[in-house]
């Protein structure tokens, strides 16, 4: 007498408790600390907050050691938790003119106002694995610090847009930006949701796209105006007061791309620019988010929609990795229900197939 | 969604759990109020406009999209501390996924659940509707993966819009006739989109054909909640569901043609079990609770 699979209630407990130990891994080496992975993996925190969408670098350490290093996994983790919590007003728009720059490169001027600023970057190391790293202890030599010029530092599309080269952005109104997760994306989106998608989109995913537009499917030519790195300030307004006050300081990315457009009858051949922001340090996916962002203004910018890259719904519907890994994923759960119908199906599909086969046989006899 | 006739009723059986206190830590049913209420707006605007898709701001929850994200929303928005749960997945109460589901509501709502059918008020599943059937006053949730029945002749949304909007349903029947005149039947086992109520277009979810024919003039209330593509959309109580044919070709539901192995049913739907490397076959209801009561009253008789 057969008896149908039963004990998914133990198994997934034994499965979680297995996991559990594997997180762990051999206890005779000392635990990895959350405080740890911040300081020491902090480009791994940095992304995780990035596509978690929630800037909180010791939460995002924490979901990357409970992961156990599944970066998509972490920020699924800190996703989820960040819908928890309570919203605030939204902030002020950052300035990121205004940015205590650590890192600040433009490839389109050999020098502007406030200099080039290479920063912590791995620009320029030679690959080398560093077998040093191997053995532990002790610090790396202090670097030498240069005297801060304290000379401001403009952003270098409104160096181009002074001389009138640079499309002006269509300004905005007072009304409250929509919001990505609190309303489902409407198509055509507008190009506010749609940087909140790539911000929060997969980099791997983005870098893929931004890639193909350099390779002719969409036909860019871009040059980085300007990427930089550091510190601004968060501000908001409390209706309550008026006035804005400080919550304090986070570290973002920003990159401005200029690509040429050809303009029309009403508007004169200028540059227009492609915007990438990510949280932490993240220049890969600032750089291939402005990519992708300029793409998508084919629409609106009257280009033909020819490239994966320009494709509002294809990018933007497929752009998150938590969306994607639990749909792909979703393939392990049983489909023995669905599979039963197919072969059914499959059964009599055929049925009809071999007596229409055996009937021509004999039709032809 | 109590039903208070249904509790007073289901009160007499016995539960696999009673209704307790839940997670301190969470709201009641995890999501906050306001979020309950948004997903209730579009509750009630999807029942009033039977088989549309309503975009909902769908929320991120703790288990991973395409694996019940929609349904959970869809019940948590729903639930009341007096409610009875039930959660399948494939028709059965003990799969892993429907374990977990389960659990996540026991912990965050503290509701009584079962695995009765007779005695659930809401019953949340994947890829099945019960073979016992449902009554005034139960809710059906549905966990659904791809809520627009277009999707592969279309993908584009703003354009599948267009042709709801136009009741422009071509694009399906065309390829209904392809299939009918390649292979002499329709193509789909599952998911075979209906119209609903004689105007929209809707997928059932990934439920078997066999099922499909459980949706027309149903007593019960069916949600459908669709949680990566933010979209929710209702069968009320008592509609026309009809799945999508040809007068000459009408839409042929399949099982596989055995009995249970286990009760003897030679009318529920079937999982089919390998049982070793030499072709060998047993086929059993994916219906745990059908099953169960079957074979229970099969004992009865004897």
């Amino acid at each position: 007498m057969y008896v149908a699979v039963k004990g998914g209630d133990a198994a997934i407990a034994a499965a979680h408790a297995w996991l559990a130990e594997q997180r762990r891994g051999d206890t005779s080496l000392p635990e990895l600390s959350a405080a740890q992975l911040q300081e020491q993996l902090g480009l791994a925190v940095d992304r995780v907050m990035a596509e978690g969408s929630c800037h909180d670098r010791e939460l995002a350490a924490l979901a990357i050691k409970q992961a156990r290093g599944d970066l998509i996994e972490a920020a699924f983790l800190l996703r989820a938790y960040r819908n928890t919590l309570t919203r605030f007003p939204a902030a002020e728009p950052l300035d990121t003119g205004a940015m205590r720059v650590r890192r600040r490169i433009s490839a389109t001027y050999k020098d502007m106002p406030g200099g080039q600023v290479l920063g912590p970057t791995f620009d320029y190391t030679h690959r080398l694995l560093d077998f040093a790293l191997l053995a532990e202890g002790g610090a790396p030599p202090p670097p030498k610090e240069a005297e801060a010029s304290g000379a401001p530092m403009p952003r270098v599309s409104e160096i181009l847009a002074q001389e009138g080269l640079m499309r002006r952005e269509p300004p905005g109104d007072d009304a409250p930006p929509p919001d990505l997760t609190r309303e489902p994306l409407p198509f055509p989106a507008p190009r506010a949701l749609r940087l909140q998608s790539l911000a929060r989109g997969d980099e791997g995913f983005l870098l893929g796209l931004g890639y193909s537009t350099q390779r002719g499917y969409g036909n860019a030519h871009p040059f980085v105006a300007e990427l930089r790195m550091g510190e601004v300030e968060v501000l908001i307004t409390p209706p309550e007061l008026g006035f804005p006050i400080s919550l304090g300081e986070i570290t973002v990315t920003e990159c401005q791309m200029v690509n040429q457009f050809a303009g029309q009858a009403d508007t004169p051949p200028q540059f227009t620019r492609g915007y990438g922001l990510s949280l932490g340090h993240s220049e890969r996916k600032a750089m291939a988010m402005a990519l992708v962002d300029r793409a998508l203004m084919a629409r609106d910018l009257g280009e033909e929609v020819t490239a994966p890259a320009q494709d509002q719904e294809f990018v933007l519907l497929h752009a998150d990795n938590v969306e994607a890994t639990g749909f792909v994923e979703h393939l392990k759960l049983p489909h023995h229900v669905d599979f039963q119908s197919e072969l059914e199906k499959l059964r009599s599909i055929r049925a009809r197939w071999e007596a229409a086969r055996d009937g021509n046989a004999e039709a032809a006899e | 969604m109590s039903a208070p006739v249904r509790s007073a009723k289901a009160e007499g059986h016995s539960r696999e759990s009673a209704g307790q206190s839940f997670d301190p830590g969470y709201n009641f049913a995890y999501l906050d109020e306001a979020t309950k209420r948004m997903i209730r707006r579009a509750l009630l605007k999807a029942i009033a406009i039977p088989g549309h898709q309503i975009p909902f701001g769908a929320r991120e929850m703790p288990l991973p999209y395409g694996w019940g994200t929609g349904g959970i929303q869809v019940t948590a928005s729903i639930l009341g501390p007096r409610d009875v749960l039930k959660v399948i997945d494939q028709g059965a109460d003990d799969t892993t996924n429907a374990v977990s589901i389960r659990r996540f509501f026991h912990r965050v709502a503290g509701v009584a659940t079962t695995t009765r059918t007779a005695e659930a008020t809401i019953i949340q599943t994947r890829h099945r509707i019960p073979e016992r059937p449902l009554t005034e006053g139960q809710v059906m949730v549905f966990q659904v993966p791809m809520p627009e029945p277009l999707f592969k002749l279309e993908p584009r949304l703003a354009e599948t819009r267009r042709l709801h909007a136009l009741g422009d349903y071509s694009l399906a029947q065309v390829k209904l006739y392809e299939d009918i005149a390649r292979q002499g039947e329709g193509g789909s086992a599952y998911s075979h989109p209906v119209m609903v109520n004689h105007r929209y277009l809707m997928s059932p979810s990934p439920i078997p054909g066999f099922d499909n024919p459980k949706l027309h003039m149903s007593p019960a209330l069916m949600l459908f909640g669709a949680g990566r593509e933010k979209k929710i959309y209702a069968v009320p109580p008592y509609t026309s569901v009809v799945s999508l044919d040809f007068d000459d070709h009408p839409f042929r539901p399949v099982r596989a043609p055995h009995a249970c192995a286990a009760c003897g049913s030679t009318t529920s739907y079937l999982d089919e079990i390998v049982t070793d490397d030499r072709g060998g076959r047993m086929f059993v209801c994916s219906d745990t609770d059908h099953c169960a009561e079957t074979q229970i009253a099969r004992k009865a008789a004897e």
